[in-house]
């Protein structure tokens, strides 16, 4: 673990001031259980290629349906995998409270609103407009939390995120009677439940966008650290503290927005990897990121394998499957927090 | 320097705080005493515009802190509050690491890893430093936060009652480490005590607060003294003579 605390970049900025073998070897012990997982990862998404009922290699258009499904499919795996987990840490962080995430904070219940908002308000709406309703919603959503947050001092960390799952069932109930007076509560139910199985070529490429954000969440890592420690000390080393958590409640609403009207809810994902990531490797941000995407993808990835095997050849929703692993972690995670404080 | 003109907060309708003018000087240390709701922390704070006073200035080192970038003022002065709950798992070296985010933004240089060395080394925190906060006691949790500010490398050090969760041990060798970082590295440092006998034996001036004013100020020698701070705490405090001839404050 001695490891983390010598940055991986810290000879790049001063190329001349450390030579010699010895960061070059630390370096590569940084790196190499990193690539490890890189590794990991790769056969998971391979092994994910080729699952399914459609016997790609043999059936009649079989490289075709690859291409239009499988392909598709398991881009967005890892790219919500990745996003939700970083969405899950970065709302942590600004709220100091380590079971808070898109789904207790009531954000998804948001975003789900916002869609359905939208496909009652306009016409026909197209993917992009049912994304910018989710998104708004969500960013307002996560927004009223934040400031609920800082109203109230809430003594114990359990609280905080309660109070976000009852927000969000407030929010939700609001949905369900929408719904049910536009008749839409069946196709409510399904955009809801988080599954793989609808993306084909031309209807997830939306997703892209929270790779703009993951990217952009890297390089701000080291203030989402200093606004974790709280506003005293951010403002104690001179960080723009509210700037900042408006920045982070922004990512976490465009990437909450963005997958929930993709794929819909992916329950715990947020929570149990960064806390799992957290036990091993610490908070430092800088040097986890790369670990909490890659959790996240493995998750997702092997939940979402669970469901499409599970009853072959039909499929299971994935947030099925995530919210029966996320409980289990979850519950498993609060024991063991509480033995460590 | 530090000065403070008229600085004046209301809570509510019966307790507000000021107005209070006082300077304190470059170097040394300086106590900030009195008893509990007396306005020690809150003045402790604005001066590190952690709070804003409703009217009057704060300058610290020649920068009104109110009207000046948050970030040059992280390089003039750093303050740690009382309260420190991190659920944010860093390594010692990490946390201390961010003490230099006024300088480096998080990247960090060199020189920023031998103001981290130092800083530990000065809290004997060497052995320490892969550990995780969650796995260290109060006291050295306490010592760490302390790195941080002290790896700030600020000329102003301000700390809210520091010696909290200290025991007998840690607090003298606190207080000791403190007064080296006055005298060795130049700090001025103004800290918040409780314990008037700290106060007395390691500042260089004490600062008393009563019901959000300042009642005295001065050289311990003119504030220790058992009718001065009787007046302080609102309770007898009689000053002996203590061994080497220093004056203990006996209050119980």
């Amino acid at each position: 673990m001695s490891l983390t605390t010598t940055p991986p970049d810290a000879p790049r900025d001063a190329p001349s001031a450390r030579p010699g073998t010895a960061p070059r070897r630390a370096r590569w012990r940084l790196a190499w259980p990193l690539l490890l997982a890189l590794a990991a990862t790769l056969a998971l998404m391979v092994l994910s290629l080729f699952v399914g009922v459609y016997d790609i290699s043999g059936g009649e258009g079989g490289w075709e349906m690859f291409w239009i499904t499988r392909v598709p499919r398991t881009v967005s795996l890892v790219l919500a995998g990745a996003a939700m987990s970083m969405a899950g840490l970065v709302m942590q962080q600004m709220t100091q409270n380590r079971f808070v995430e898109p789904t207790t904070t009531g954000t998804t219940e948001w975003a789900g609103l916002g869609l359905l908002v939208t496909m009652i308000a306009l016409p026909s709406p197209g993917i992009m407009e049912r994304m910018v309703g989710a998104v708004l919603f969500s960013f307002v959503g996560t927004m009223v939390f934040f400031l609920f947050l800082r109203r109230v001092t809430l003594r114990s960390s359990l609280i905080v995120p309660i109070i976000g799952i009852m927000l969000g069932a407030v929010v939700s109930s609001i949905s369900t009677f929408i719904a049910l007076q536009h008749d839409l509560l069946q196709s409510l139910g399904i955009w809801f439940a988080g599954s793989f199985t609808g993306v084909v070529r031309g209807r997830y490429e939306l997703l892209w966008i929270v790779l703009v954000v993951a990217v952009l969440v890297f390089v701000v890592a080291d203030q989402f650290t200093v606004a974790g420690l709280g506003r005293d000390v951010a403002t104690n080393v001179g960080l723009n503290y509210n700037l900042v958590v408006f920045l982070g409640v922004t990512m976490v609403a465009l990437v909450t927005g963005v997958t929930t009207v993709v794929i819909g809810a992916l329950p715990f994902l947020g929570l149990i990897v960064p806390n799992v990531v957290s036990l091993i490797r610490g908070d430092n941000l800088r040097t986890n990121l790369p670990w909490v995407c890659l959790t996240g993808v493995w998750v997702v990835t092997v939940c979402d394998i669970i469901g499409r095997t599970i009853i072959m050849p039909f499929e299971v929703p994935v947030s099925l499957i995530l919210g029966v692993v996320g409980a289990v972690v979850f519950v498993t995670l609060l024991v063991r927090r509480r033995r460590h404080v | 320097m530090i000065s403070l003109e008229n600085v004046f907060k209301r809570y509510s309708d019966d307790v507000a705080i000021g107005p209070i003018s006082l300077e304190i000087p470059r170097g040394g240390v300086t106590a900030l005493v009195g008893p509990n709701g007396a306005g020690k922390s809150t003045v402790l704070t604005m001066i590190g515009r952690l709070q804003e006073p409703d009217a009057g200035t704060i300058r610290v080192g020649g920068h009104d802190v109110a009207r000046t970038p948050s970030k040059t003022i992280a390089k003039v002065l750093s303050i740690l509050r009382q309260e420190n709950h991190f659920v944010t798992r860093l390594t010692v070296r990490q946390l201390v690491g961010f003490g230099r985010y006024p300088h480096s933004r998080g990247r960090l240089t060199v020189e920023d890893e031998q103001h981290i060395d130092r800083a530990i080394e000065f809290l004997d925190l060497a052995e320490l430093q892969d550990r995780f906060l969650d796995q260290l006691s109060g006291g050295q949790r306490q010592r760490a936060y302390v790195a941080m500010v002290l790896a700030q490398d600020t000329d102003y050090v301000l700390l809210d009652e520091p010696l909290n969760n200290l025991d007998m041990q840690h607090s003298v060798q606190m207080m000791k480490q403190l007064r080296r970082a006055a005298d060795e590295l130049g700090r001025t440092i103004v800290i918040v005590l409780h314990d008037i006998n700290y106060a007395a034996h390691y500042a260089d001036r004490i600062v008393a607060m009563n019901d959000g004013r300042l009642t005295e100020t001065g050289p311990p020698e003119e504030i220790v003294r058992g009718e001065v701070l009787s007046r302080i705490f609102h309770t007898p405090v009689e000053v002996v003579d203590g061994p080497q001839g220093r004056p203990v404050c006996v209050y119980f």
